[in-house]
């Protein structure tokens, strides 16, 4: 496989043409909300990202319980924002930094991948990304996704205490 | 040199250009022997993003450091001398490549901080820096500054932060549809309220060169400054700044095939005398007490501290190797080069943004591919050799103007060869199945 074919693998093709969670959601319920919009200045890319989080139940802790988003960019960008959706979606805040954490560790890799299989398989379709990784003008793009998530869950205040 | 004869810049349009062999020019250039991404030959196509370097600009600035690297303007010994000589001379053949006298050409660090140098100078004299003969680079409220919405950000960002500073008000022109300056309301914007008029001399993104003759009568009949961005025609244009006329020019040494770190600022002289300092300090002040300093004259009073000498002296042999090779020669040579990007627009599902005719355009062609982002192009592109710009191209309004937030750029200098835009058109031709657009 070239290092093209690497970097656009077929999963990361489909999740382009065929994004998950894209169109903003209104979100309802007793949760906690927060939106965050992040721009790409160098090439313009842009995520507009909504994150609701459900409340601790049962002695739990607190998930992410719906990501919805609207954007515009290359199809790292997009791609990378589909398979964060669904990767996210469910799992604890907790899950959700260490997930943050996992990917841009793979994203500084140069195209090696994790040492790391647990972590990696934890990753599921966003290791498709590890090609992605080779080329470092194209990581932001892949990140851009992920920061919006980072974002708007700081901003819906369920990072708080 | 690879020409037989000597055109001089500027020269009338009815001079036979001598034949020039285009593969030995290419030949001056080493980066371009070199193979990328495992082995692949690069075609660069990127040179209105900067230029490679020619073998006499990279010898010139190993030279300087080798044989008289010497702080200039100062010292009595024999190596300041020479280094004062061979920066001057620089400055010589700048101002000869661009029309212009010796005294007229600031050093800069290249044409943003030339048009931010011009900017800061108007806030000065509005703050009464400059005293009575800067009234001309006076702002008061009310007055306008004109630039128009294809400016690269660094002609149309400080003209909005002088505004802000000062209290005057932006307006611009338009772009067309097929990307050229929309002049249809030219009496209803330049006014007598204008005292700026600042606008490229080509766009960076359309290639479309601007109707400098137009823009320079309106500004004059209401008496405002002229301030032309001549970043991408000075290197592939004969340009004669007195014959344009205008007030004010910049332009960067890097995308006319010479080193990075270094520009000039054009000034007519008489504005120059007339201009307040903005960066104070050494080199550039007549007598300075604990109480005030009093200034040099143009060009070193906007030339304070340590001068890039090796890179202007690299500017000057760029310039006059350009000369020598005759701008008549390479204008045609670009006329040639923009047909042959412009055939992609031939490509189904290839849309160019910017004029589609030859005529007043240079080989800068930006594009959108329906169904596959620029990023995604350019890596297409990137994977066969084939090096474009993509993303706004430090031009967000004017793609916001074309509903786009990004586009690819391919653009040619002296050394790119047809059979490179083939090879480009080839490549480009197979972006949209690679991606599975319809």
């Amino acid at each position: 496989m070239s290092s093209l074919e690497q970097m656009y693998q077929q999963v990361i093709l489909d999740h382009a043409k065929h994004p998950h969670g894209r169109g903003l959601v209104a979100v309802a319920g007793d949760g906690l909300a927060g939106e965050s919009h992040q721009v790409n200045p160098t090439c313009g890319d842009e995520v507009t990202l909504r994150v609701a989080v459900a409340p601790a139940a049962d002695g739990g802790a607190p998930t992410v319980s719906g990501v919805s988003w609207e954007g515009q960019g290359c199809s790292i960008s997009q791609a990378s924002t589909s398979v964060m959706t669904e990767l996210v979606t469910g799992r604890t805040l907790d899950e959700v930094a260490r997930l943050d954490a996992t990917f841009h560790d793979l994203m500084a890799s140069r195209g090696k991948g994790l040492d790391d299989e647990d972590a990696e398989d934890s990753l599921g379709d966003a290791t498709a990304f590890t090609g992605v990784s080779q080329y470092p003008a194209r990581i932001k793009c892949a990140l851009l996704g992920w920061a919006a998530l980072k974002d708007s869950l700081a901003r819906s205040g369920a990072l708080a205490g | 040199m690879t020409t037989t004869d000597t055109v001089r810049a500027g020269a009338p349009e009815t001079t036979t250009a001598p034949a020039v062999d285009w593969s030995a020019v290419r030949a001056d250039f080493p980066l371009l022997a070199r193979t990328v991404r495992g082995g692949r030959q690069l075609v660069y196509l990127d040179s209105a993003a900067t230029a490679q370097k020619p073998n006499v600009v990279l010898e010139a600035e190993v030279d300087f450091y080798e044989q008289r690297n010497a702080a200039v303007h100062r010292g009595a010994h024999q190596l300041a001398e020479e280094a004062t000589e061979a920066f001057e001379d620089a400055r010589v053949a700048v101002a000869t490549f661009v029309g212009a006298d010796p005294g007229e050409i600031v050093w800069a660090p290249g044409a943003t901080a030339a048009l931010n140098l011009v900017a800061y100078a108007f806030s000065n004299a509005t703050a009464g820096r400059g005293g009575a003969r800067a009234e001309r680079f006076v702002l008061r409220p009310g007055d306008e500054i004109v630039v128009t919405e294809a400016e690269h950000h660094a002609n149309l960002v400080p003209w909005q932060e002088l505004c802000a500073r000062t209290g005057a008000v932006l307006r611009w022109f338009g772009v067309t549809d097929d990307g050229r300056l929309d002049l249809s309301d030219l009496d209803a914007v330049i006014t007598e309220r204008t005292r700026v008029v600042a606008f490229g001399h080509v766009s960076n993104v359309t290639g479309a060169v601007a109707p400098v003759a137009t823009l320079v009568e309106a500004a004059r009949r209401v008496g405002a400054v002229t301030v032309l961005d001549a970043c991408q025609s000075v290197p592939n244009l004969p340009v004669d700044l007195h014959a344009l006329g205008v007030d004010f020019a910049a332009f960067s040494a890097h995308k006319m095939l010479g080193p990075t770190g270094v520009g000039a600022l054009y000034g007519r002289r008489e504005l120059l005398e007339a201009m307040p300092p903005v960066t104070t300090g050494g080199s550039m002040v007549e007598v300075v007490t604990m109480q005030e300093t009093t200034y040099a004259p143009p060009p070193q009073r906007f030339e304070a501290g340590t001068q890039m000498v090796a890179q202007a002296v690299g500017m000057g042999v760029a310039a006059q190797w350009l000369d020598e090779l005759g701008m008549d020669a390479v204008a045609e040579h670009e006329r040639q080069l923009a047909a042959e990007l412009l055939k992609i627009a031939d490509i189904p599902g290839v849309r160019v943004i910017g004029p589609l005719d030859t005529a007043d355009r240079l080989a800068v062609v930006s594009f959108v591919v329906d169904g596959v982002h620029a990023h995604d192009v350019g890596q297409v592109l990137d994977d066969k050799g084939i090096a474009v710009r993509v993303g706004h191209h430090c031009a967000q309004p004017l793609h916001r103007r074309f509903g786009v937030a990004a586009t690819a750029r391919a653009s040619a200098s002296v050394y790119t060869t047809v059979e490179e835009i083939v090879a480009f058109r080839e490549a480009l031709a197979g972006v949209r199945a690679f991606f599975g657009a319809e």
